[in-house]
């Protein structure tokens, strides 16, 4: 049987993907340029018995998806930078408190209010350094309709996995485009279920590390009673400022996503092999690379693009690895600087990174890159 | 590898978008071809410039946005002075002969006819002006079927105002003929 097929946005592929994923609730208040995302949610989660709110404010929204992830949910919610930042308090409980839960961040043009129709790549530090401590950080970067969709459902299962908030952030440019989009079947993709205790609710403890570094969470209302804080905590889940049990439970905490970086990491070469200029991006502005790195080609420049997908955590063995072979490395991104930062640390003085920065809510064409691959010597 | 470039560009509340939409469904659904589309606008619901870009190709697309345009449609004289000027030689500019009074001057063939008038009187209601412009859009530009385009208009609208479409679509179509002869 052929497969359905539609064309539509990338917010509207987010909340389909999301549906795909288990999610049965979505928390949210409106905001350009992600609004379609709760549109959709509004429309099709009653129909699978699952439930909408929208929320009195940003604030609100996050904590309604973390209290109804603590009773069992998978669930959802999407913003934009002004809501992102209301958000952060509330993304380090999750944190903190180990909840799964997925953001769905469309990038648009900030500080503040900025240009909430135009474009934007400046949050991806937020999604690593906007709730403040140290924490755990995903981040995933989609390029396309298509990748939206299965992003948004690899960002649940992650969540799940590593009992984590997981962020998932397409540019204006990707969430408002329309392309084809070819849905999978059921069972077609992995979907992650949540690890339920095995223990009788009486020897049950929310942070148990006798079953590792991620313990399994129970929902409320099933006969697990847990205590659930924003304080450092013990493994029955009850505040503690005890030295060793803090310094372990925060290096549990980062270790979860640190020591699976393997599993978490998606990237795409392309014209990699022989390539001697690497022009490096994400999101939207990949594509303009894809691009780029065509037409340098075709005038016999050895160019080539490293795709990110998963920009938390950061590819650094990849990036390092390129940096040993390559002579130079491009970095086009919608604000000023922020990856290219992350690919200094990595390069280590040993290739140049230029940068070609874009604040003005116009994409980066393609002819601003195949110059910039010309500068590399 | 074929890249066909497509502008909607007037203001906003003219339906621009939701042209730009149809006719990459058009491609995308209906004609088996690949299509993406993007818009910019600004904070207003209506007024303020607005635009649509449909990007049409047999393969995979990656830059999303048009470079060099082959096809524009303008309803606005600001939108015509501000994107007739990368219209590639030998495109085709579409304006609304009413709005666009100052003609841009050009290595590409110009096409106009009042599109909102002939929604309002041919048609009979201006709101499908749009629909209008579509079909001619679609007669210029030869990337898709006619028969193609008008599946993607009718399974875009409510059932109460299919038979409106179908005359906006076919009445752009004709006129835009006849007008570029």
């Amino acid at each position: 049987m052929a497969k359905k097929v539609a064309f539509m946005q990338g917010n509207e592929a987010a909340a389909h993907g999301a549906l795909y994923a288990g999610c049965t609730f979505f928390g949210g208040y409106p905001i350009t340029p992600s609004t379609e995302v709760a549109e959709v949610m509004s429309v099709e989660l009653p129909k699978v018995g699952g439930k909408f709110i929208q929320m009195e404010d940003e604030i609100g929204a996050m904590a309604s998806i973390l209290g109804a992830s603590l009773a069992g949910a998978k669930v959802l919610t999407s913003t934009s930078g002004p809501g992102l930042s209301l958000k952060q308090e509330l993304i380090g409980y999750g944190c903190i408190a180990e909840i799964p839960c997925v953001v769905f961040n469309v990038m648009r043009g900030g500080p503040s209010t900025g240009m909430p129709t135009g474009p934007s790549q400046s949050d991806v530090m937020s999604a690593k350094w906007g709730t403040h401590g140290d924490h755990p950080a995903i981040c995933l970067v989609p390029a396309s309709v298509q990748e939206t969709y299965e992003e948004v459902i690899r960002a649940f299962n992650l969540s799940e996995k590593y009992r984590t908030p997981v962020m998932v952030m397409p540019d204006e440019i990707v969430a408002h485009m329309r392309e084809r989009i070819v849905f999978p079947e059921p069972g077609e993709i992995e979907v992650v279920p949540r690890k339920s205790p095995s223990v009788p609710p009486e020897q049950y403890k929310p942070y148990d590390t006798s079953f590792g570094d991620v313990p399994p969470l129970a929902a409320f209302g099933s006969g697990y009673k847990f205590h659930v804080t924003g304080l450092n905590k013990m493994q029955d889940g009850f505040p503690t400022t005890k030295a060793e049990i803090v310094q372990a439970e925060e290096e549990r905490q980062v270790r979860k996503v640190d020591a699976n970086v393997d599993d978490i990491v998606t990237f795409e070469e392309y014209m990699l092999d022989d390539a001697e200029v690497v022009v490096v991006a994400y999101g939207s502005t990949s594509r303009s690379a894809r691009y780029a790195v065509n037409v340098a080609r075709e005038q016999g420049i050895k160019a080539g693009m490293f795709r990110i997908k998963t920009f938390w955590p950061f590819p650094d063995k990849q990036i390092k690895a390129l940096a040993n072979r390559v002579k130079g490395i491009v970095i086009p991104e919608m604000n000023l600087g922020m990856c290219s930062l992350e690919l200094e640390r990595c390069a280590q003085g040993k290739v140049p990174v230029l940068g070609i920065f874009r604040v003005d809510g116009e994409p980066i064409n393609p002819d601003q890159i195949v110059e910039k691959i010309k500068e590399v010597k | 590898m074929s890249r066909y470039e497509l502008r909607f560009s007037g203001a906003g509340g003219q339906g621009l978008i939701t042209a730009g939409i149809i006719m990459a469904k058009a491609a995308s659904i209906y004609e088996g071809k690949q299509a993406v589309q993007s818009q910019s606008y600004g904070p207003e619901a209506r007024g303020g410039a607005s635009k649509s870009e449909v990007i049409i190709s047999d393969g995979p697309i990656d830059y999303p946005k048009v470079t060099q345009c082959d096809a524009l449609l303008a309803m606005t004289q600001e939108a015509a002075n501000k994107y007739s000027h990368d219209l590639k030689e030998g495109g085709v500019l579409l304006i609304d002969s009413d709005l666009v009074t100052n003609i841009p001057a050009g290595n590409f063939k110009t096409v106009a006819f009042p599109i909102i008038n002939t929604a309002k009187n041919d048609v009979g209601r201006e709101i499908v002006a749009n629909i209008v412009a579509l079909g001619a859009m679609v007669a210029l530009t030869g990337q898709v079927t006619r028969e193609n385009a008008e599946k993607a208009v009718l399974s875009s609208v409510p059932e109460a105002f299919i038979e409106l479409n179908r005359k906006a679509f076919s009445m752009g179509f004709d006129k835009a003929l006849a007008a570029r002869a």
